[in-house]
């Protein structure tokens, strides 16, 4: 019935020492450690945030794919929007980590994880990362569901594995960017709007429902600087083999998680302050 | 208890226009009980948000066991236990993986997280309620589970906000009597932050009176009451004596806190 005394002084001041990347994936390994055990003491979640995509499939993806009214390249409709879903849910799941973290704020949650011996970059990095534990929960649900539908998605272990880093990026970077805009605007209630404000607009600005050939010029333009385009580029060509840019998705979602984590971790003080 | 464990020199904190704290000079010696007492907003919390370097403060102001806040920040955070003014333990999480997530987020060895949990948790009475989940505990075991949180890691220096705001007596009661223990059977050094003066009176080897962002009087409740010189005298005597008869702002202060602390004292 005792806790011991920490070890001398000098030892805990060494183990300052130990930082860079082995700290980071620690840190990343906890928290995304305590996601799984939210997920698994609380699963309804999992299946009402899966009522929306499910509508996306079931409605919008079996009517389309029916009126032949959007040119895929010969891919039922059903198939290329898949994946397209799927983005979008790791992309609504994540963006709402903005608000957790004020809600962290107003509860005394991120004081106290700031208290520890957590760099906030690793702080920042173990949140993005948990947003990608949940994304990919989700992630499976919308993939049965459209497998049940009919939609062939690849097998392949490889191709499969590549999903869950594009799924896992992707969701850590929209956490990212939810971050900072509540490290911007302090406040749940802004945070709530302005999260709502940008979710349709980057899901539609992107390729997630039709060709970026359909798209007018000026939204090409806006699609081309959209990091959910890229994920939904390399998911349709990861899971039902349509042509992808590989490497410059890749390249681009994690150029894009790294700024995330940078300008995040830069806010996440004036949201402890 | 000769050692400084916290060694504070000429504090100042502003937010915008306003000193929250205004020169402050502390010293917390090693394996005491200190309380820093004061209405809400005399900056007591800005205080202990400088000493656990949540707020950026300039070098050479404040040491914790002689490393420098603004240079050793990381090291200065292994040495200590925190527990914030809201009850801030994550209900969706059970008692044993709220005080885990804590062990790995301090490198507890994988080999001892196990026994350092569990250790942590049977310290402050809760091992028949680890597994359950954190919203079904009532506010005084919610605050032994921070306090469990904030233990596991061993630090050398525990650090409380309003330990025992907007607990009922038997559980502020329950509270002391864990911090008491912690300190007896470590010799862990204690700062801590309350305006329950008489709980401060009976719990702490010294305090420090707060008003309006500067640090007045300091010393044993007993020194500071018999240097009142009033029979029957209680600290709460001394703090109206030293701040101008503002208890009734103190007990402003106190709804405040109170209301502040219902708002955003929330389980997930």
């Amino acid at each position: 019935m005792s806790v011991p005394l920490a070890a001398p002084l000098a030892g805990s001041v060494d183990i300052d020492r130990r930082m860079g990347p082995r700290l980071v994936l620690s840190r990343v390994v906890a928290l995304c450690v305590v996601e799984l055990q939210k997920l698994s003491h609380d699963r309804s979640e999992l299946i009402t945030r899966a009522v929306q995509p499910a509508l996306w499939l079931v409605i919008f993806g079996v009517t389309f794919t029916k009126l032949h009214a959007i040119p895929t390249g010969g891919v039922p409709y059903l198939d290329f929007l898949a994946p397209g879903v799927l983005a979008q849910s790791a992309l609504f799941v994540s963006i709402f980590y903005g608000i957790q973290i004020i809600w962290e704020r107003d509860a005394g949650v991120l004081a106290k994880l700031m208290v520890t011996p957590t760099p906030r970059a690793a702080l920042v990095t173990g949140k993005a990362f948990a947003a990608g534990v949940r994304a990919l929960a989700q992630a499976v649900v919308v993939y049965a569901i459209a497998e049940l539908l009919g939609v062939r998605f690849t097998v392949n272990p490889l191709k499969l594995l590549g999903v869950v880093v594009v799924v896992l990026l992707g969701a850590a970077f929209f956490c990212c960017l939810s971050v900072t805009i509540a490290g911007l605007v302090l406040s749940r209630d802004r945070m709530m709007g302005i999260g709502q404000a940008i979710m349709m607009p980057l899901f539609f600005a992107s390729n997630a429902l039709y060709p970026v050939s359909l798209m007018p010029g000026w939204l090409q333009v806006v699609n081309h600087v959209n990091p959910l385009s890229y994920q939904v580029e390399a998911l349709r060509g990861l899971l039902i083999g349509t042509s992808a840019r590989l490497p410059l998705d890749f390249a681009v979602l994690i150029l894009a998680t790294a700024v995330g984590i940078v300008a995040a971790s830069g806010l996440l003080a004036r949201l402890a302050r | 208890m000769s050692e400084a464990a916290v060694s504070v020199r000429g504090l100042h904190y502003q937010f915008g226009e306003t000193k929250a704290v205004d020169g402050v000079d502390l010293t917390v010696f090693r394996g005491e009980i200190f309380g820093l007492l004061g209405p809400n907003g005399a900056g007591k919390t800005t205080t202990i948000r400088a000493i656990t370097a949540l707020l950026p403060v300039p070098a050479d102001v404040i040491s914790v066991f002689g490393l420098d806040v603004a240079k050793r920040r990381m090291a200065v955070r292994r040495l200590i236990g925190y527990v914030p003014q809201q009850l801030s333990a994550d209900g969706s999480l059970s008692g044993v993986e709220n005080v885990s997530l804590f062990a790995r987020l301090f490198d507890v060895p994988r080999r001892q997280r196990k026994d350092k949990v569990a250790e942590a948790l049977e310290m402050m009475g809760l091992t028949d309620a680890a597994a359950r989940l954190a919203k079904t505990y009532s506010g005084g075991m919610i605050r032994r589970l921070e306090l469990a949180q904030a233990l596991v890691s061993s630090p050398q220096l525990l650090i409380l906000d309003e330990p025992t705001i907007g607990l009922d007596p038997i559980a502020r009661g329950s509270v002391w009597e864990r911090i008491a223990a912690v300190r007896e059977e470590t010799g862990m050094t204690v700062l801590l932050t309350t305006h329950y003066m008489e709980e401060a009176e009976q719990s702490c080897d010294r305090v420090g009176l707060m008003h309006h962002g500067k640090l007045g009087k300091l010393g044993t409740p007993r020194e500071l009451i018999e240097e009142l010189g009033a029979e029957d005298g209680t600290l709460e005597d001394v703090f109206r004596a030293y701040s101008g008869g503002s208890l009734e702002e103190e007990q402003k202060g106190l709804r405040d806190v109170r209301a502040t602390r219902r708002t955003a004292g929330r389980l997930g």
